[in-house]
């Protein structure tokens, strides 16, 4: 600044001077070349006032409180309010073994969907640790979504997760459901996975050292939701098994894709289920077996220049294909009568989401399921397959339209309208009215 | 026989192997990527994860990208939560420990400058502001040649048997830099106080650098779309007191900048933001070169 100020007097005392002996064109041009000069000194000045101030403000950043360890915490919030033409307590799956775990839709008027609350941090340079709870609103009760430690010191492409997570069997199974594009999951996931499976396990997962991403893993689990038993078999050991490899990459600068492929296993002993019999008494029925599960996936993901602001377009899709055989018993606290299962089932869906405006999405998603080929070996059980309503050959089917509007990325409103052939006979006129908010932390969402 | 098994065996280990010979380099951000280049030379193979046409604050974890992650011996990235939304999966999914945070092999940019609008209330309620502050740092010439030097030490630190090669490609770039700095500092002295209606606070850096005053911006509140309500606003205020220019990065759609300059008769400029957002910005000389030369044609 001083040096400014000097040239500001050292032109002043000048001037009376200059005027006698110059003309004014010269004076103009000495005054231009100093205030270029005072300028260009303005300029300095300011990129070491600027340098001066980055140190200051690195010195006082540094985080002062033991809080500022704190592992990031987040909350999701989610309410529904459902019109349905048919009561969700008589819902079923026809065709299928029920999987006794909520997959129904929820209750009739408004209700509170499940409130999460996620917190996760680097533990340290080897691990990050995440824990998500899930806070039930009906039964008030908390249970662990996700709980899990992973690898962040690995190299080579490996990481290592342990703990409970959603198994990566498919592509929407890993996805938690506020971050789904439609209000429910498909019925495919809700016949094969009984929803959305998490396990107690371990996973191992490779990533090849390819330009085209492809990657495979293995997750060994305890097996504690179906197709797994319900209940705890008391083994040791592995008492599930999936395999799992991605291939994905892009396609110009538009498009981002990626195909899967899974395959689970598991051998359920006592695998109950609630039902009815022939005559509409209710009972429960139990299976043991084998239970063997491919899930073949494909995500394209579309928008102009890869920049999903404006527009973008999500194409997904599922085939799930299962096998299983074993003994199934009828009435397993009464008769407890055994016959041979053998079926081989299966199920797919796709769908379509466009954000055709920034903030508007619309979707459209059909479900189809498959009852298969199911024998039922009566020959020492003395029973007819009319014993088994629920295996009934059967078809389910679903057409669900949708459209959301997200005014931030941390909430969305989405309007949801469902023609649900799930149940032989009766289908489901279905409108769901939702919201979805997180607060705090700004998560990152898989591909 | 033989040797058509060779070759076959030989391709397919040519396509799996990523090219060893030079130390690769993941950049979220085409600026960094560019600087990266410029520091490194023939000794790098940069990748950056964005093109100019890309929001980087809204771009997916796609599985080319963690592809490359796994890969990467160096990460530059601006850092302060701009990349929030995929980059953390990146960290988690592509099992490399070089580029961790912490790591010699991680550099967050914004971390190195000085950053403005820093928000004294962090309240979302505000819009999608990032705690750390702007991190849309590299419009300022002067955190590019703060992060330059980063990078360099970087580089010498990773690939330690070329540190004289990155020094002595870091003193020649300072140099030109610097030369640069100086001239674009002169030709900048009429954008003085200059006002302009930016899409997004993404060019607060330059304004700040330059010395001109942001007047208004389309977006009512940072990353929330401009509405219609808060652009009638802007054409009100914009007959009071009219901006120079409105002006637009290649990854906004022109639209709302279009309906402003009309209204309120304002050119319309698209600025290129980023090395990559004009036929001119080959480099982080011609962005500069570029950004002033448009911002200057409409300065009457």
């Amino acid at each position: 600044m001083h040096r400014i100020w000097l040239c500001a007097v050292a032109l002043a005392m000048a001037l009376p001077a200059a005027q006698a002996q110059e003309s004014l064109p010269q004076m103009r041009e000495e005054l231009k070349k100093l205030q270029q000069r005072i300028e260009e000194l303005e300029g300095r000045v300011k990129d070491a006032e600027s340098t001066a101030t980055q140190a200051a403000a690195q010195a006082s950043s540094r985080p002062q409180a033991e809080s500022a360890l704190n592992p990031g915490v987040s909350v999701i919030l989610n309410g529904v309010y459902a019109n349905l033409s048919r009561d969700p307590k008589t819902y079923r799956l026809n065709g299928f073994v029920p999987t006794m775990q909520d997959v129904a839709p929820p209750t009739r008027g408004f209700s509170l969907g499940e409130s999460e609350v996620a917190f996760m941090a680097n533990i340290d340079h080897m691990f990050r640790g995440t824990l998500i709870g899930s806070i039930s609103p009906d039964n008030d009760t908390i249970g662990v979504e996700e709980g899990y430690i992973q690898t962040i010191g690995l190299s080579h492409g490996f990481t290592i997760k342990a703990g409970r997570f959603f198994s990566a069997i498919g592509y929407q199974n890993q996805i938690h459901a506020h971050a789904w594009d439609f209000t429910d999951a498909p019925l495919a996931m809700r016949v094969f996975l009984g929803g959305q499976l998490n396990e107690d396990g371990i996973q191992f997962r490779w990533v090849a050292p390819t330009s085209l991403y492809w990657d495979m893993g293995t997750e060994v689990g305890r097996g504690r939701a179906f197709p797994a038993s319900l209940s705890d078999s008391g083994k040791n050991g592995a008492r599930s098994l999936n395999f799992f490899t991605h291939v994905g990459g892009d396609i110009g600068e538009s498009i981002a894709w990626q195909t899967g492929l899974s395959h689970f296993r598991t051998n359920p002993s006592d695998r109950r289920f609630d039902t009815t019999d022939g005559l509409g008494n209710a009972i429960t029925d139990s299976f043991s077996g084998t239970s063997r599960l491919w899930v073949a996936s494909g995500i394209l993901k579309w928008s102009p220049n890869g920049n999903p602001t404006y527009n973008n377009l999500k194409l997904q899709g599922e085939y799930f294909r299962r096998k299983e055989e074993g003994s199934l018993v009828f009435d397993s606290a009464g008769a407890a009568l055994a016959s041979g299962l053998s079926s081989r089932q299966s199920g797919w869906y796709a769908q379509g989401v466009y954000q055709f405006m920034p903030l508007w999405r619309a979707g459209y998603r059909y479900d189809r399921l498959d009852s298969g080929t199911v024998k039922i070996d009566t020959a020492t059980s003395g029973l007819t397959a009319a014993a088994f309503p629920i295996l009934a050959g059967y078809k389910p089917h679903k057409h669900s339209v949708m459209v959301d509007w997200s005014p931030s990325e941390f909430s969305r409103i989405r309007l949801q309208y469902a023609r649900d052939y799930s149940r032989m006979g009766e289908p489901d006129n279905q409108v769901f009215l939702q919201y979805i908010v997180s607060l705090g932390a700004h998560g990152a969402h898989t591909f | 026989m033989k040797t058509a098994l060779k070759v076959l065996l030989g391709s397919i280990a040519a396509a799996l192997a990523w090219p060893a010979a030079a130390l690769n380099v993941f950049t979220c951000e085409p600026e960094w990527a560019a600087l990266a280049q410029e520091l490194g030379g023939d000794k790098v193979s940069v990748f950056s994860a964005t093109t100019a046409q890309q929001d980087p604050h809204r771009l997916e974890a796609k599985p080319s990208l963690i592809a490359r992650i796994r890969n990467a011996e160096l990460l530059i990235c601006s850092g302060s939560e701009l990349e929030i939304g995929w980059l953390p999966l990146l960290f988690t999914q592509g099992g490399n420990d070089a580029i961790q945070p912490g790591s010699p092999g991680y550099v967050e940019a914004s971390q190195y400058v000085v950053k403005l609008e820093v928000p004294k209330v962090i309240d979302r309620a505000l819009g999608d502001i990032h705690p750390a502050g702007n991190p849309h740092i590299h419009l300022d010439p002067r955190n590019i040649a703060k992060v330059g030097e980063v990078i360099t030490a970087r580089l010498s630190d990773i690939d330690a048997p070329n540190a004289a090669y990155y020094r002595s490609r870091a003193d020649e770039f300072n140099k030109r830099w610097d030369q640069a700095m100086q001239k674009w500092r002169q030709e900048a002295q009429p954008l003085k106080g200059m006002p302009i209606v930016v899409y997004h606070k993404d060019m607060s850096y330059f304004i700040n650098w330059a010395s001109m005053r942001e007047a208004g911006s389309l977006e009512p509140k940072p990353g929330i779309p401009p509405t219609p309500t808060h652009l009638a606003e802007l054409v009100e205020r914009m007959k009071r007191s009219p901006a120079k220019a409105v002006v637009y990065s290649p990854y906004n759609n022109p639209g709302a900048a279009q309906f402003l300059s009309q209204r309120a008769n304002i050119p319309i400029v698209p600025l290129p933001f980023t090395v990559g957002g004009s036929p001119k910005a080959k480099d982080l000389f011609g962005l500069f070169d570029d950004t002033i030369e448009r911002l200057l044609a409409v300065n009457k």
